[in-house]
């Protein structure tokens, strides 16, 4: 069953037409990536969803519920978290109160403890530095500091942007997994990537964006075989 | 780079001592030393301006010694050519002013000037040869200091700056001394004789001492004291803590009887700025919000107390209802303002932000000022009779007794800003100081969060202005210029951003100071332009910062503790 639906999606910054009819789907339990090339409508497609911008025409369905003109506080109250681009962490707040502010909309002391204790267990290296300023934290302690943050909302669907950017092979190689294993704990995942290969590798489907509409849509295997995408993306002739 | 830290040093040394000269010399031109000279800081020996030259010439001579990379005698060199060229300095400009008639250019360049930096010698190459001796010996004395150990500069800064700060507030301690004839006469040999500032030499001397024994004392055995100390039982820890906070309290509350009248109104004059700053610190501490009209709250409380209580008749609604009565709707207006505010600036950040409301705070003032509305405002002549408070039919009219109004003012605005600071809002507008638009992905309505922040930065805006029409018992709006905005803000920054003890210091200083030392009241703005730039280079996250901007302000050194624990 469809959890997110996006269906004609039009999005634009004044007078720009970022987004171009743009329709998605992500079923539950699915690891989805949109890949494509920058400026390509990636980050705008997640704001959209999170209602940071608005679009224009078009329908953003969360299990059926059109929530294309909630505001953006209101969203994370229906299970939608994210990771934002380039981590988007409290930089000058210690890495604690930054998971305090993922739990902003929780508001349960009781299941806060147990929930900071899952993510430093999923994230041990958060837990040794849980009072340093987020801000000295190295780019990939960062990422997973945004991906917990994220996490202590509870959410149901979790928007990941750009997660490998900047960061060393053996990091990107733990994030994935982590995603992975937040996936299979029964978290939906909307990836976006840049680093085809690697997202496509853990996703089950995918989407290719190119100037602000969807060219090709596949399962990740397919997509990983298509010869244009191997070109484009995967760096392969 | 070696090579050129060797050759260069003289270079700098003569460069530092110009800066200094013309710091000095400029000190001079704006009148600055001679109204400072009419105040004495030894009685009869040393004044106020001849200080401030003093301290121009160890600043310059401590800080071009400072290279750590040079041998101690070449330092010391430094510094001594250092003084030796601010003192040249300043006697070219006594050569100048003697050839040339400065003074249809530069007003303060008197005789009563040349006269000062002459020090009164009537041979004017004798008052050149000792200037520079004295240029010389006190550069070499800023210099050594590098040469002493932490203990011994500790004595040296230490000794000089409470001498420093008990001479100037010399005053302040004779008055608050008068109802105990007994400690005045036998402090008496301490300060000058009647009539004079200053302390004595033999004060001077006697304070030096005791400050040097307290931190004899303090390095011997502070460590061991502060283990017992900490060795202490939680439950005696606590009694302990209660009886410091019990004294303080006390303490507030005998002030105005131990201060007298003219202290008292100081104090309440240091209340009132100090509720502004809590309120701005809100907005500007807390939620990032920079807002240069906050003047506007503080206009918009003071006027509704006058408009609803006055008894002159000259007002449109006559209402004269009581102190207590006005002053909820005082604070409501204020907050009604704050979210009429806030409402179109949601979306505005930063810079815009800043004009915008610098706007905002003279439309509330030229509002007021306007002759269309006089009938309500009663136009630039404001309001008169203004009502006092009353408690139990006691008119609180005395600053004496209007000082108790505002201390529970102040304690209970600390109370709502500590409360807030760690509630779920107050966490809320740290996240929007940080990022808006993460913190709306973490479910923070900006709209509400913006708006709670302005309208509970304008309530304590709006009580302050409140209290404040009921002290003058006149209301005009020349009271309300840009200029208090920016003292208020200059107050948190000082003090420390979003810091509630650093509301309090900088309130202190920047507000006291000035009331009671008048001659930097005449020179307010120019010495906090300094003490911000100093602050800015040396101490950027304020005197009493919150945890946060030091953490973040000190960032490399958390860094290598990191890294070497």
């Amino acid at each position: 069953m469809a959890m997110l639906d996006l269906t004609d999606i039009h999005t634009y910054y004044g007078n720009i037409h970022a987004l171009k009819g743009i329709s998605i789907t992500v079923n539950k339990g699915e690891i989805v990536t949109l890949i494509g090339a920058n400026g390509a409508g990636k980050t705008t497609t997640l704001r959209t969803i999170t209602g940071l911008l608005k679009p224009r025409v078009g329908t953003v369905k969360l299990d059926g519920e059109d929530i294309a003109r909630h505001k953006a506080n209101d969203i994370v109250y229906k299970g939608i978290a994210m990771v934002p681009e380039g981590r988007g962490i409290f930089a000058r707040l210690t890495v604690t109160e930054n998971l305090d502010m993922g739990a902003y909309s929780r508001n349960s002391k009781t299941e806060y403890d147990s929930d900071i204790q899952r993510i430093f267990s999923l994230f041990p290296r958060l837990k040794e530095r849980r009072n340093q300023i987020a801000g000295t934290l190295s780019g990939g302690e960062q990422q997973m500091l945004a991906t917990g943050r994220a996490l202590m909302a509870h959410p149901t669907l979790l928007l990941m942007d750009e997660p490998s950017m900047g960061l060393a092979p053996v990091l990107v190689e733990l994030i994935f997994e982590t995603i992975q294993q937040i996936n299979k704990e029964g978290v939906t995942v909307l990836l976006v990537e840049q680093n085809a290969l690697m997202a496509l590798s853990i996703a089950n489907r995918g989407y290719v964006l190119q100037s602000g509409a969807i060219v090709l849509q596949d399962s990740a295997e397919a997509l990983k075989k298509d010869p244009t995408v191997q070109k484009a993306y995967l760096g392969m002739e | 780079m070696e090579q050129e830290n060797t050759t260069s040093w003289w270079r700098k040394a003569i460069q530092s001592g110009v800066i200094g000269g013309i710091i000095a010399i400029l000190a001079g031109l704006i009148g600055m030393i001679e109204s400072f000279h009419a105040r004495d800081i030894i009685a009869g020996r040393i004044s106020m301006g001849e200080t401030l030259l003093l301290l121009i010439v160890i600043g310059f001579a401590y800080s071009s010694s400072r290279n750590e990379q040079l041998p101690i005698s070449t330092r010391v060199t430094s510094g001594v050519i250092t003084g030796v060229v601010t003192s040249l300095m300043i006697v070219l400009f006594l050569m100048l002013g003697a050839a040339v008639n400065l003074r249809s250019i530069f007003v303060n360049a008197s005789p009563a000037l040349y006269k000062i930096l002459t020090l009164e010698i009537a041979n004017t190459s004798l008052a050149y040869i000792a200037i520079i001796v004295i240029g010389a010996v006190v550069s070499l004395a800023a210099s050594l200091v590098h040469a002493a150990t932490p203990f011994w500069k500790r004595i040296i800064s230490s000794g000089f700056a409470i001498v420093l700060l008990l001479a100037l507030l010399q005053d302040l301690i004779r008055i608050s001394l008068t109802p105990f004839p007994f400690i005045t006469s036998v402090l008496s040999w301490m300060f000058g004789r009647r009539g004079q500032e200053g302390l004595s030499i033999l004060g001077a001397i006697v304070v030096f001492l005791i400050v040097a024994g307290a931190i004899y004392n303090d390095a011997k055995n502070g460590a061991a004291r502060r283990a017992r100390r900490e060795a202490l039982p939680e439950a005696a820890k606590r009694t302990r803590r209660w009886v410091n906070w019990g004294l303080l309290g006390l303490f507030l509350l005998i002030w105005p009887q131990i201060a007298g009248p003219v202290l008292s109104d100081v104090t309440n004059s240091v209340g009132l700025y100090i509720l502004m700053g809590l309120g701005l610190n809100i907005v500007v501490g807390y939620a990032g919000l920079l807002d240069l009209g906050y003047v506007a709250f503080y206009a918009l409380g003071a006027f509704t107390m006058g408009v609803l209580t006055t008894t002159g008749g000259e007002i449109f609604f006559d209402v004269r209802w009581t102190f207590w009565e006005a002053l909820p709707f005082a604070v409501i207006v204020a907050v009604l303002a704050g979210i009429m505010l806030g409402i179109p600036v949601l979306k505005i950040r930063g810079d815009y932000l800043a004009i915008i409301t610098l706007g905002f705070g003279e439309i509330i003032r030229i509002m007021f000022l306007s002759d269309f509305l006089k009938p309500y405002f009663g136009g630039s002549f404001g309001i008169v009779s203004i009502a006092s408070p009353t408690i139990g039919g006691i008119v609180l009219d005395s600053p004496q007794t209007l000082y108790y109004v505002i201390l529970a003012a102040c304690f209970v605005a600390l109370f709502v800003a500590h409360r807030l600071r760690d509630s779920r809002i107050g966490r809320a507008w740290k996240a929007i100081r940080e990022d808006e638009d993460v913190a709306q992905a973490m479910g923070i309505n900006l709209t509400a969060t913006k708006l709670l922040a302005f309208a509970t930065g304008a309530a304590f805006g709006g009580l302050s202005g409140a209290i404040f029409a009921a002290k003058l018992s006149t209301v005009y709006p020349h009271s309300f210029t840009l200029i208090t905005s920016i003292n208020v803000l200059a107050l948190i920054i000082v003090g420390g951003m979003g810091s509630l003890p650093g509301v309090i210091v900088g309130g202190l200083l920047l507000a006291g100071l000035p009331e009671l030392l008048r001659e930097f009241s005449e020179y307010r703005l120019l010495i906090f332009g300094i003490l911000l730039i100093v602050m800015m280079l040396n101490k950027p996250e304020g005197f009493v910062p919150e945890a946060v901007h030091k953490r973040e302000f000190h960032e490399d050194e958390n860094l290598s503790h990191a890294a070497g624990g």
